[in-house]
């Protein structure tokens, strides 16, 4: 059980500033993502693209500014855990019960929600009888590569991760790999080499068919594939794996008792707080009116939210506000002094 | 201003005015259409605004610009005549356009 003043669901931008704000007025905080890797949406979605409307930063790119970010966190202890999702939130006396899918609780008077459109999940294949296969003979990531030894193995998807696992795989397996369309996306030298072992007969390829239908009983024994022309073709398959990226899915959130306004968490403009007192929502997930989605958006909020946090978490001590220019109390926190 | 037509998964049709400049996918988002949800804004990082253009208007509207075949790759039941609403921009040359919404963006 970890124990904290403040958990945060989320690990984008508006997460890592509300981190910040809390750490600098004294309290604690973790973080918990679902995704492998810290700066959400602009590490997952635009690493490479520019932004330029971050109030004093010219132009940066997802990936600057999400190191930026981490920089501005470097004199703070702050606890990441990251590949988990938060499962269930749960009251239990003045505090949150919150829990993870990879094992984690935490108790915690505060919980701030700054999830984005909600946490990265992979994009499923469209035909509901990959359903029953799903983690047994079709996955959309891998593993361990060894169950794959000697079998036939089915893998859909354009992108580096198709090829890049088609291209591996080819080593020990009989490879089937399926695109929508002629063209690739994946680097051009992984592009290259999938056509080399097509050629020598390592890989076979079949482009613009799509999945169709997943035949077997408890394995899986055979895919129907379809082409654009609307012929289908019946291939056996021990494995399928499908690479289609990720998709951003509400998920538990939608459980956890708090009002709604279609994908997104209403909230208040003074605490940012929920319906739920103690939960807050930042950042792209929060709507309330004139609620812009833009990332100075969730900083501001976040800032708010941390505030609110205080009274929470230090019931009996009174909030100062104090700017980081003069006040010692924030300058021995950042570092900067004894 | 252009008449765009939305028709809805179960066949429901709503006839929206769009001004000019915005995107098709603006439209939806504004007039409350069901079916595209937009998550990333209009940005083309994320295939949830996914639509069908009948094939005469498909070869008629601007044709598509790199990256946006890459995104759907990733759309839910893409086909032939698949597009991103965001990269469809409103203007009088579209007035008439009908788009279907797939059955559903992820």
């Amino acid at each position: 059980m970890n124990k904290t003043d403040a958990l945060i669901i989320g690990a984008g931008p508006t997460g890592l500033f509300t981190a910040h704000q809390l750490k600098l007025i004294g309290l604690d905080c973790e973080i918990v993502d679902n995704l492998d890797k810290i700066g959400g949406q602009c590490i997952e979605l635009y690493p490479d693209k520019p932004i330029y409307d971050i109030p004093a930063v010219p132009e940066c790119t997802g990936e600057e500014l999400t190191n930026n970010l981490i920089n501005q966190l470097k004199p703070f202890d702050i606890k990441f855990h990251l590949s988990e999702r938060v499962e269930e939130v749960k009251k239990e006396d003045a505090n949150w019960l919150v829990k993870t899918s990879g094992g984690n609780t935490f108790l915690t008077p505060n919980v701030i929600i700054a999830g984005g459109v909600g946490s990265f999940e992979p994009r499923k294949f469209a035909p509901k009888e990959c359903e029953q296969y799903e983690n047994k003979s079709l996955f959309y990531s891998v593993k361990d590569k060894n169950i794959f030894k000697g079998k036939t193995v089915s893998i859909f998807g354009g992108g580096d991760s198709a090829l890049d696992w088609a291209i591996e795989l080819s080593k020990d397996c009989k490879i089937n790999l399926i695109h929508r369309r002629d063209e690739f996306r994946g680097a051009q030298a992984t592009v290259d080499k999938m056509h080399e072992l097509v050629k020598s007969g390592k890989i076979n390829l079949f482009t613009k068919y799509q999945m169709a239908n997943a035949h077997g009983g408890q394995q899986l024994e055979s895919i129907d594939i379809k082409h654009d022309n609307s012929e289908i073709k019946n291939l056996k398959s021990d494995y399928v794996l499908g690479f289609f990226g990720l998709i951003m899915q509400l998920g538990p959130i939608a459980n956890w008792g708090l009002n709604l306004n279609k994908k997104t968490i209403e909230v208040d403009t003074e605490k940012f707080e929920t319906n739920q007192k103690g939960i807050y929502a930042v950042g792209d997930i929060c709507n309330y009116p004139g609620k812009l989605k833009l990332i100075l958006s969730g900083f501001h909020e976040g800032a708010l939210a941390a505030r609110a946090c205080f009274k929470l978490a230090r019931p009996n001590e009174k909030y100062r506000f104090e700017f980081t220019t003069t006040s010692s109390n924030l300058l021995k926190r950042l570092g900067k002094k004894e | 201003m252009a008449k765009i037509t939305y028709i809805t998964h179960e066949n429901e049709k709503h006839t929206i005015e769009v001004q000019n400049g915005l995107t098709v996918m603006e439209g939806a988002i504004q007039n409350d259409i069901p079916g595209i949800d937009a998550d990333c804004g209009g940005g083309m990082a994320c295939a949830t605004c996914h639509v069908y253009v009948k094939e005469d208007w498909f070869n008629k509207i601007p044709k598509k610009e790199d990256g946006e075949d890459d995104m759907l790759d990733m759309a839910f039941e893409p086909k032939t005549n698949s597009r991103l609403s965001c990269q469809i921009i409103v203007s009088d040359e579209i007035d008439g356009l009908e788009v279907n919404i797939p059955s559903k963006q992820a």
